[in-house]
Parts: structure tokens; sequence; C-alpha cells
């Protein structure tokens, strides 16, 4: 069991989300950055998609009641294990009794802490992901609270190859590097005018205070739309990365997204990109590159080939 | 009926029908993705039907695209508009008024009706189920009959009960889950819309038909009773 000291400012169970529901309304929720997310859950001995701790800017302090094995990924955030400094994305082993203390992050914005074994939480509709505005899911539907106990499933604190668990920085890095964000344009491009796309694709927007798990709301240079057109159509489905366009100015859907929305998306951010938006502080600068549906396929099968062989 | 398939980056594609709120382009939006499915291609995660369009989660590392794409036209030529319209009917029972549903009075005064004729017009017609949203399990319904579309209320509930049966302008819809809202609360059914415990925990789905039946409070705890027992 590990024993909530102090929870951080938002600290969450989220695996690799809620699938098979978003039909009937159901968020899908799970880590904003599921890279990291798979990253630290094979330091540990995981699935990748195992349920992890994600935090947001400021951790939480946990005391291990039982000795396990975890791992620390995503942001990077100033970390102690009984005071000795803790190295971001690396195999550790805790023992009964000791306390992991995690800080202020010093870059990104969020972190993910695999325990080996995962937690012993019951999934909801298939999935431990938190859905914090429904309130179920993860940690009693909600942010983790000084003094929850949370359960472990199979805790081991010694895994095969202990020290040779560690990622490369080029490797567990990648949701922090500074580039363009790729996009696919559409599904509905064509309500916006030649020069609206342009407008999109040439200038650098910046990541507001009103950014949360379910949207980042960007301020920049106003998108125009087609003659005739505005920020409306009729409600259909919204994915992860879905850039819309209510009244001129971005909204990128997130992680806890609404399945459905009324307004025109002029693009969709690329799977393999989203790990680099979820790492975006408020005030962080975003810059867009459109790229084919195919180009975005071959990136995501480029990178999924590169984390299977990151298996130990 | 005339499609599009729209790429929502690599991990989506929507098929877009024209777009209008209506039961023949729900119908085939509906019909559509039950021929998609039971088509069984791999690498498909869900299907997410809305009022005009279908959108389609796949994994382009196990299906394709140009595999997605010829089914997505395969499914969309079999159309077949009669098999397509045949949505079933899910009867909801209600009790109107009183303290389940506290705005009745405010859908007479604005309609000039008694509440029989109210309960009368809304539990008088089937509703469609164009798509679910919101919140798990809302029902996004159409069909109401305008004689009894009132205007939301102009301050917001912070807790409705989940059940309850409302109307904003002139649509009609229930609350799956306690929620805020600013809905004018008719009535409220004692069925749970969403029930994480149940091994269905969904009671509707898109391309269905509600009817409303008037039930009395006894009628409603002993329906309640029933489902907790």
């Amino acid at each position: 069991m590990i024993k909530v000291i102090s929870p951080g400012l938002l600290t969450t169970l989220q695996d690799g989300g809620r699938y098979g529901y978003q039909q009937f309304g159901v968020p899908v929720c799970g880590a904003m950055d599921r890279y990291s997310l798979n990253l630290a859950n094979l330091l540990a001995g995981n699935e990748p998609d195992e349920g992890a701790l994600e935090i947001t800017f400021m951790g939480p302090t946990l005391e291990f009641k039982t000795g396990c094995a975890f791992a620390l990924c995503g942001g990077r955030f100033e970390a102690r294990l009984d005071g000795q400094p803790v190295e971001m994305a690396r195999a550790y082993s805790a023992a009964p009794g000791s306390v992991l203390e995690i800080g202020a992050v010093r870059e990104g914005f969020r972190g993910y802490l695999a325990v080996s074994g995962g937690f012993a939480i019951e999934p909801v509709l298939g999935s431990r992901s938190t859905y914090l505005k429904g309130g179920f899911g993860g940690v009693a539907g909600r942010k983790l609270q000084t003094g929850d106990e949370l359960p472990l499933r199979n805790p081991v604190s010694w895994l095969p190859f202990m020290d040779q668990r560690v990622y490369e920085p080029d490797t567990w890095r990648y949701p922090l590097e500074d580039r363009p964000i790729r996009v696919v344009l559409g599904p509905q491009q064509e309500r916006f005018s030649e020069a609206g796309i342009e407008t999109f694709l040439s200038n650098a927007y910046t990541v507001t205070q009103e950014s949360d798990r379910m949207g980042y709301r960007l301020d920049g240079k106003a998108i125009e739309y087609a003659e005739g057109c505005d920020g409306n159509i009729i409600s259909d489905g919204i994915v992860m990365g879905a850039v819309q366009v209510p009244s001129g100015k971005p909204i990128i859907m997130m992680a806890d997204r609404q399945t459905t929305g009324g307004y025109s998306k002029i693009a969709t951010v690329i799977t393999a990109d989203l790990p680099l938006l979820a790492q975006k502080q408020a005030g962080g600068k975003l810059c867009f590159e459109a790229v084919s549906p195919q180009e975005a396929a071959r990136i995501r099968r480029k990178q999924q080939g590169f984390l299977r062989r990151l298996e130990f | 009926m005339k499609y599009d398939i729209r790429y929502c980056g690599d991990c989506a594609v929507t098929v877009v029908f024209p777009q209008e709120i209506s039961p023949a382009v729900n119908a085939a939006v509906c019909g559509f993705a039950a021929r998609f499915s039971q088509m069984g291609l791999p690498g498909i995660s869900e299907l997410v039907p809305t009022y005009s369009a279908v959108t389609i989660h796949f994994d382009p590392i196990l299906l394709d695209m140009g595999r997605l794409e010829a089914a997505i036209h395969e499914a969309a030529n079999a159309q077949d508009a009669a098999a397509d319209a045949e949505g079933e009917t899910v009867v909801v029972p209600v009790v109107y008024g009183g303290e389940y549903g506290p705005d009745l009075e405010n859908v007479c005064a604005h309609n000039q009706l008694t509440p029989e004729e109210v309960i009368a017009i809304h539990s008088g017609r089937e509703y469609l189920i164009y798509m679910l949203g919101f919140t798990p399990g809302f029902p996004y319904m159409g069909g109401m009959d305008e004689r009894i579309a009132t205007p939301r209320l102009k301050t917001p509930r912070t807790a409705i009960p989940a059940g309850s049966v409302g109307i904003a302008g002139a649509q009609t819809g229930v609350y799956p889950i306690q929620s805020p809202g600013g809905w004018q609360l008719i009535g409220r059914t004692p069925y749970k819309l969403f029930d994480m415990e149940r091994a269905e925990p969904f009671l509707l789905k898109a391309g269905q038909k509600v009817v409303f039946k008037p039930i009395t409070e006894e009628e409603y705890k002993a329906i309640e009773r029933g489902e907790n027992a």
C-alpha cells in the first residue's frame, strides 16, 4: 500500500484510456502524455498502458508501506527518495517505510509515477482512468487527497536487470522537445478560408490559463472562416487533439474532452505529437505544421515500433 | 445517400452524411454504423454515431487506410433505407409534476396549457434518439411538439437529480446522472439511464425511439424498489 502524505496539485490515476463507450457519451480520459506513461510502466516492469499516477506541476509526497519498484517519467520533476535524489526515467526500489517526495516541475508540466505490479483499483467500464467531471474511475473518481491509501496489486521490489532499467535523455525527453506540432488538416477545413488556414499554420499560438485536461484554449491571431461559414456545425465526434475554432481562436481538445461537439475543427494533432502538447504549461508557445494522414500514420508506426524495442 | 470520408488525424475518420438533423439522415448514419461494425475489421476500437456523421476510431498500424476506406465505401453503398429506419422503441415511465417535475407549472404558464394537456402532449409521441453525448448516457432527442416548447430557466440549478425529464427550448431530454443544468423539469423516471454496475450500463442508444409513459408516484416507488432489490 502507498499512503498519500500530501497529494500535490492535481494527482490522478490514469491508464491508456477508457475506450468503447464514446458512443454513449463517456469521455476517454487516460494519460495526457501516453508516451511517458508507457515509458514509466516499461521501466517498472508493467504493460505499457497500466494505470499510473499522473502528476501535475507540483508532485505528491508518498510513503511506501509496502516495498515496491517504481519509475518516474514525463516532465522533469525534482524528486527524492528518503532524501536521496531520484533521476527521471530510471527504475528504483523503494523499501517498506520509505518516503518519495516529488516536488515542483522544472521542465514540462506532467509526470507519470508507475509502480511495479500496478494499483489494485477496480477498473470502471474497462479502465482505471479517473474521470474527474463524471466522478468515477481511478481513486473514487477524484484527485488524490491527503491520507488516501492506494492498494498495490502485485508489488515487486526487485526487477530483473534493475541497474539497466534506465532510458537515455533522447528517449524520455521526446515530449519536452520544442518543435512544431504536426497536424492533419480537417475534418472541417473547408469551413475556413485559405487565408485562415495559412494564419493557423504560420503563426505562434499561446496556451492560456484556461487550459486543463479537457482542453487547451489558445490565444493568437484570429482564424478566418470561409465565406458564409462560422464556427458552428451539427455536433459530431471529437478525437483527442482536435483543434476546434468556435470563434476565431483555437481550442485543442484533450483527454477529458466531451465525446461530441458542435464547433468547426480546422485540424487534428497527430497522435505521436500529443505528448508534446500534454507537457505545455500556460504561456507555452505552439506552432503547427500540416502533414498528410498517411505521413501521420507512418510517424505513429515508427513511434510504436520504437516503444516496443524499449521493453526489457 | 451522399457521404464523404474525412480524416481526424491518424487514428480516426469521420464519415459525413448530408449535414442536416433529420430522421432520414440519422437512420442512414445508424444503418451505416451497424453494417460497418458487422464487417469486423481488425484495428477498429469504436464507432461514434452522431446526428449526421459516424466517427470511426482505428489504429493505422493494425488497419491500412486503403482497406479502411474500401470497407467504408462497401458499408455506405449497401444502404437500405427501409431497414435503416427500424429503430426499436423504449418505453420510459415518468411521474409528471409535483416534487418530481417542479417546473411543470412554468411550462403550463408559458404555453397557456393545463398540466394534463402538457403531459398528454409530451407523452403522446415518439422521440428519436439522434445520439448520446454531453454526459454519460444523455440522449439528444428530436421531435418534441412546439406547443410545449419553453425557454431554459434564467438561473440554472446546481444539482438536478438523475432521471429528471426536462424541456429546453424545443428539445426534451433526460438527465442520466445528477448534474447542474437549466432545463425546465417536468417529471422524473425511476429508470437508470446509466448504471455502471449493470451488465449493460446504458439504457439507450442512438437510433432508438423513446416513448414517455405517465405513471403515479406509487408506481415510481415500486419500480425503484424493484431495481434496488
